[in-house]
């Protein structure tokens, strides 16, 4: 059993959703049925290849890559097929396998306009190839190509399926993380013509083998180390490349505008897992490969994170749409991710990590519940809205646990991704300036309370009181079979990760702690 | 039982999902379910308390804290140096000792030293009798989580503080249990109160029993979340959310000093969360006065706002707005004494941080005596019942955090235990008179409610005579003992100003109060309650205000002094609550010299007595007798201003509400999203626009003939392309895949170009 996925298990979470779409494919469009059952079969079965991930995962040795596959892929470049799955990839990749059965069960019955279940599934599957081949890619070139092969079915989700400014919103998301991803093509190039040669005089895109040559302090193979300026240089493109994808503050503009327009299925994913490939990256690729570099950075990354947590909850606390304002607070929640990322200590990245998921979940929920609010109203103007718990009182309870949720509060799972991202900036690693990542933390603390604010004053608004005399007599649907189905399990690991955060923390720890044996006192 | 105290917080816990299951298809709307956990817990808490007197009394051998503390640095020394248990951290770490490791170790060393030193005394105390032992607490933890090669524990914690804040919460959770079935009966969301009641107790009991301070931050905030939904209880009325936001949003403003407070004292303590070990390692001098100087300071401003201290007492009041029963056990006797509570139980920090026993003056007596003081003078201006006794509860708090800032730890916790138990009745009897009638305005619609309502009536006598510390009644010992603190510590000649202004709390107290029975219960009926036909409640609620009237008399004597002017009381009886609840392991300051207990002074008790008295005597002779110069603030300019800044509150809402958080809401929000809007979106959109500029300006000047598939291709032409592409998704989807695949085949090409 333990040794069931071996060899083939990375691979086909991979490319079974390439398996469900070559199936599509054959189907006619006008089979509706058919389609949603072939793609909620492939999503699913990727599901059970994830559960079968966590339920052979060895977790002794969350360090070391398991279900690891090492074979030739462009030989002309050293480029190889490397796969495998340690404690940093596992949780965001059950995330992934997690949410896209979720939006499929979710749109069973309301696909967005314009109405076509064929193209709007394959999409999805698309995108669940191209997210879990990001969390599984060892190899440096087919990260790339994983990470890239994302964008293009969510442009069209959003240029297709979206509101009514689409059009800006779509090319606005392609144009801007196109543009990071070509000054992050840059740095991966950089990387490998820098790289020492192996045996065959080769360099190398091994992202393992690129952490070692990291830990080692960069050495050459003329002799000598890195010079520490190209460093930071290399570094700088992958600072824009994931940067953007997060997105950090000032890089963000580009997110309101793809999650308001994107249908409610698509802003789920983004939340969920997009942004996850900013934050995982310079997780498993920028800081280990250039862990002098990062000491570098990190004031920036700090500096930028802790503004983004400030000014995105004054953007949010500025909205008078609710999916906009929701969108706007994943700028804040991200701060927190980055913040703990930027302290380069386990304590701080373990946070990061925890946070991601976390936020995918929360943030995943409240876009749900924008959705299916849109669905019943037609509308996500605030000052329009209100007495949702009166109407339909079961989606409000979720409303108002999800915010919960999202604003930290201890017990459910946002809180193990913020407190101890706040915590590890009290004590930075080495060589990082303590005096100002302190000030980072008490900023990072008091966006706390903004985060209660502007949750809380959407919870009032939206929530509680009376339905406005537009809606009054209006009989509104509370949840569908399909929403209890989409979203019990999200409610369920909120609260689970919420009560026992040692579920992922203990996965994610020896595989932090090795990724960041560069750098001294990270420990802590 | 003291090491399965994780039982109690887990049945509340365990009711609030099962009324929320399947409370609404039971008979009694899942009430039931809420009653019989609460009754279960006060049972077992009472277990707990009696296991924790056997204790005491039989202490077992000590030094399992001194143990516990070395465990605890040793290992988070271990992490520190890099030497992680799994193995996995490399050598760089181990080169990485920073500062924190240094002091880690030694205190490690040290701590090794203390321990010796503390089973030595340990030793000796055992030749010289019962009363030097040292009683250990019972700790017991699981590893919560590991994060950066530290096992982060959650556990119980119990010794006599916890024990009794156990007995206490239990107690009055059941008490408003029983209350509220009748009070809140019929109300249109009653299965959810009693589940969020049971989700309160179920917190509560979590956080008394934290074993370390993220459990403490996580009760703490639990419990917040339980307050926000009770107070907004009946959201449909805007001023009720209103309230409730208010309440999450001051509280989330002391929740950044508790968040910052924790994290210091983790770092202080070498990466470890554990109260114990903070509090010895502080009490030996094993951290920086610094560090605990800012930790306390930090950790003040959590307490200011749960436990309703000035200038961010101002939600207390507002939270009156929920149902009546949970503003007795919530906002009265158990949850805004969490911040007492946290002081009590992180003792060694802010005794030592605060220097408490050896300077005159610390922030924490100053904020006390300021809030016994005004938060006495606004309940004056109250119409509303509640409104005066939320006030008063503002003030009983800043006696307790006086108490804590003087040194007079026993004094105060005392204090919050005669107080929850004497307010619970004034609370619950306000309920009484306002069940029937729906409104709790005294003035309006209450007045001569002696007759028609008798048990609540005498109920709430004799909680008001605890409350003006009318002697024997409980107020008294425990105030007494308050300012017996102030008198004789920190050093010569004690706190002079503590002792005026809590003698001179006394006075308004006896005023206020007696202005609130004059109002309720003598005179005309007025407003509601004349056109009503006003009857004694049944006995669920009147039942809970005869015990907890009964405990307002009786309980002042479980701390009798047995010196001064009571010398006569014999041993056996005195001072049992300092006996079993004050700590005193290693982890208590108790035993450093600047540590000391008040003793009895009759002068003292004699005097702060007549002035409450006299409080009561002026107020008396004011509404009873309408002596005096009444009318005066529509006479004297002086005294209307006076008036008016009493009713404004000090302006502080207006500065909370108006002024920050209208700011932020209004003009900073909307500046910040403008900036966003037009200044850094505008340099996307202007990049953006300038590069589609210049492809078309290349296109037309250089390379007119071209296809204009060069612009479009290269995506920078908005218009049209998202078109083409809804029509081409319409038939083709297999487009896609073929476009996509193609991407791909392109992009290989040309990193094999550039390879090669």
């Amino acid at each position: 059993m333990k040794d069931l996925l071996n060899g083939w298990g990375a691979t086909a979470a991979v490319f079974l959703p390439m398996v469900g779409i070559a199936v599509m494919m054959l189907i006619p469009r006008s089979e509706e049925t058919l389609h949603k059952v072939v793609a909620l079969v492939t999503s699913l079965a990727v599901l059970a290849v994830g559960i079968g991930f966590l339920a052979s995962f060895d977790y002794d040795k969350t360090a070391e890559m398991q279900f690891f596959v090492n074979k030739t892929w462009i030989e002309l470049i050293n480029s190889r097929y490397i796969v495998g799955i340690d404690g940093i990839s596992l949780p965001l990749i059950a995330l992934t396998v997690l949410v896209v059965p979720l939006v499929i069960i979710y749109s069973w019955n309301h696909f967005p306009e314009p109405h076509n279940p064929k193209a709007f599934l394959m999409l999805i599957l698309i995108l669940e190839t191209g997210m879990v081949g990001t969390f599984v890619a060892q190899d440096l070139l087919l990260f790339f190509v994983f990470f890239e092969l994302v964008l293009l079915p969510m442009y069209f989700m959003i240029g297709v399926f979206g509101g009514e400014a689409r059009k800006y919103a779509s090319l606005k998301f392609f144009l801007y993380t196109a543009f990071g991803s070509a000054l992050m093509i840059v740095s991966i190039l950089a990387t490998y013509f820098l790289s020492p040669v192996n045996g065959a005089g080769d360099h190398t895109f091994s992202m393992i083998a690129l952490a070692d040559w990291g830990a080692a302090g960069n050495p050459l193979t003329d002799g000598g180390n890195l010079v520490k300026a190209t460093g930071i240089l290399v570094f700088g493109g992958f600072f824009m490349g994931f940067g953007i994808k997060v997105p950090m503050f000032p890089f963000h503009t580009w997110l309101p505008d793809a999650h308001t327009q994107a249908p409610t299925v698509g802003s789920v994913i983004l939340a969920a897992v997009l942004l996850k490939l900013g934050t995982y990256g310079f997780v498993r690729i920028a800081i280990p490969i250039f862990p002098e570099a990062a000491k570098w950075w990190a004031p920036i990354i700090g500096g930028l994170a802790v503004i983004g947590i400030i000014y995105g909850a004054l953007g949010c606390l500025a909205q008078t749409d609710m999916k906009r304002l929701i969108a706007f607070s994943s700028v804040a929640h991200m701060g927190y991710v980055m913040l703990g990322i930027s302290t380069l200590t386990s304590f701080g990245t373990n946070a990061a990590l925890f946070g991601m998921v976390a936020h995918g979940l929360i943030t995943g929920m409240l876009f749900f519940i924008a959705g299916s609010v849109k669905d019943r109203f037609h509308t996500l103007e605030i000052k329009r809205l209100g007495g949702l718990l009166l109407q339909s009182p079961r989606m409000g309870w979720l409303f108002a646990f999800s915010a919960m949720a999202s604003l930290g509060l201890p017990g459910l799972a946002g809180f193990w991704g913020e407190f101890p991202a706040i915590l590890s900036a009290y004590d930075p690693a080495d060589g990082l300036n303590v005096a100002l990542f302190r000030f980072f933390m008490v900023v990072a603390a008091i966006g706390t309370v903004f985060a209660a604010g502007y949750l809380l004053w959407l919870l009032q608004r939206v929530a509680f009181g009376t339905p406005s005399a537009e809606f009054e007599h209006e009989h509104i649907h509370d949840m569908h079979l399909t929403d209890y189905l989409a979203w019990a399990p999200m409610i369920v690991a909120i609260l689970v990760l919420g009560v026992y955060p040692g579920l992922l923390f203990n996965i994610t720890d020896g595989a932090v702690i090795e990724s960041l044996r560069a750098i001294a006192g990270s420990n802590s | 039982m003291l090491t399965h105290a994780w039982i109690i917080p887990l049945i509340p816990a365990v009711s609030f999902f099962l009324i929320l299951g399947i409370g609404k298809r039971l008979p009694r709307g899942g009430s039931e379910i809420g009653l019989a956990s609460v009754a279960v817990c006060f049972v077992l808490a009472l277990v707990v308390a009696t296991g924790w007197i056997g204790r005491v009394n039989h202490p077992p051998e000590a030094g399992a804290v001194a143990t516990h503390v070395e465990e605890v640095v040793a290992q988070s020394e271990h992490v520190a140096s890099g030497e992680d248990p799994a193995g996995t951290a490399g050598s760089a770490a181990e080169e990485g000792h920073g500062k924190e490791t240094a002091a880690a170790e030694e205190g490690a060393a040290a701590t090794e030293e203390g321990h010796g030193a503390e089973a030595g005394a340990a030793e000796e105390g055992g030749h010289e009798g019962e009363e030097v032992h040292v009683t250990e607490p019972v700790i017991r933890n699981i590893t919560w989580f590991q994060n950066g090669g530290v096992d982060i524990k959650v556990g119980t914690f119990v010794d006599g503080l916890s024990a009794l804040m156990l007995v206490v919460v239990t107690l009055i959770s059941l008490l408003v249990h029983v209350f509220s079935t009748d009070y809140v009966a019929g109300d249109r969301r009653y299965t959810h109160y009693f589940a969020f009641l049971s989700l309160f107790t179920a917190s509560m009991l979590f956080f008394v029993l934290a074993d370390n301070t993220l459990q403490m931050l996580v009760g703490w905030e639990l419990v917040g979340l339980c307050s926000f939904a009770l107070i907004g209880h009946w959201w449909e009325e805007k001023p009720n959310s209103d309230a409730a936001l208010k309440a999450f949003l001051v509280n989330r403003v002391g929740d950044v000093g508790l968040i910052c407070g924790v994290i210091v004292l983790y770092f202080a303590a070498g990466n470890t969360f554990d109260t114990v070990t903070i509090n010895t390692l502080a009490n030996e001098g094993e951290i920086r006065h610094f560090l605990l100087l800012v930790a306390s300071l930090s950790l003040m401003t959590a307490v200011m706002s749960k436990s309703g201290q000035f200038v961010l007492h101002t939600w207390l009041p507002d939270a009156m707005a929920g149902p009546t029963p949970v503003s007795a056990l919530i906002h009265a006797a158990t949850m805004v004494v969490a911040g007492v509570f946290m002081i009590a139980r992180l003792y060694g920090v802010f005794f030592n941080g605060l220097s408490i026993g050896t300077s005159n003056l610390n922030v924490m007596a100053v904020i006390g005596a300021i809030t016994l003081v005004f938060g006495g003078l606004l309940a004056f201006v109250q119409n509303d019942i509640k409104k005066v006794l939320a006030y008063s509860t503002v003030a009983q708090l800043g006696y307790m955090v006086m108490a804590l800032g003087v040194g007079a730890w026993t004094a105060a916790i005392f204090h919050l235990f005669t107080h929850a138990l004497f307010k619970a009745c004034l609370f619950l009897g306000a309920g009484s008179l306002a069940h029937p009638i729906h409104s709790f305005d005294m003035k309006e619609d209450m007045g001569g409610l002696r007759k028609a309502m008798p048990k609540t009536f005498w109920t709430f006598v004799i909680g008001t005579l605890a409350l003006v510390a009318v002697p024997p009644f409980a107020g008294f010992w425990s105030k007494d003992e308050i300012l017996a603190g102030a008198q004789q510590l920190g050093g010569p000649g004690g706190y002079p100003l503590m002792m005026v202004m809590g003698t001179l709390g006394a006075a308004l107290t006896g005023a206020y109060m007696t202005r609130v029975i004059w109002y309720v219960f003598f005179g005309e009926r007025r407003g509601k309650s004349a056109t009503h036909d006003m009857h004694e409640n049944g006995p669920r609620i009147v039942i809970p205000l005869i015990i907890l009237a009964g405990f307002a008399t009786l309980a002042g004597f479980t701390n009798l002094p047995d010196t001064g002017a009571l010398s006569f009381v014999p041993e056996s009886l005195a001072l049992r609550f300092e006996h079993f609840v004050e700590p005193t392991a290693g982890y208590f300051p108790g035993e450093l010299p600047s540590f000391g207990h008040p003793e009895f002074n009759i002068l003292l008790a004699v005097i702060s007595t007549a002035v409450g008295l006299a409080g009561v005597v002026v107020a008396y002779l004011w509404y009873f007798k309408g002596m005096g110069p009444h009318g005066l603030t529509e006479r004297n300019r002086y005294a209307r201003a006076g008036y008016k800044v009493l009713e404004n509150k000090y302006g502080l809402d207006i500065l909370y509400t108006d002024v920050i958080a209208g700011g932020t809401k209004g003009p900073v929000a909307r500046g910040a999203y403008w900036v966003n809007q037009n200044v850094i979106d505008g340099v996307v959109n202007r990049v953006a626009s300038s590069a589609r500029w210049s492809g078309e300006w290349v296109y037309r000047r250089i390379d007119q003939g071209v296809v204009d598939n060069v612009v479009k291709g290269s995506g920078m032409a908005a218009e049209g392309s998202g078109e083409v592409l809804r029509k081409a998704q319409t038939g083709k989807v297999q487009a896609y895949g073929a476009y996509l695949f193609l991407g791909a085949a392109v992009l290989a090409a040309i990193f094999v170009v550039i390879a090669s």
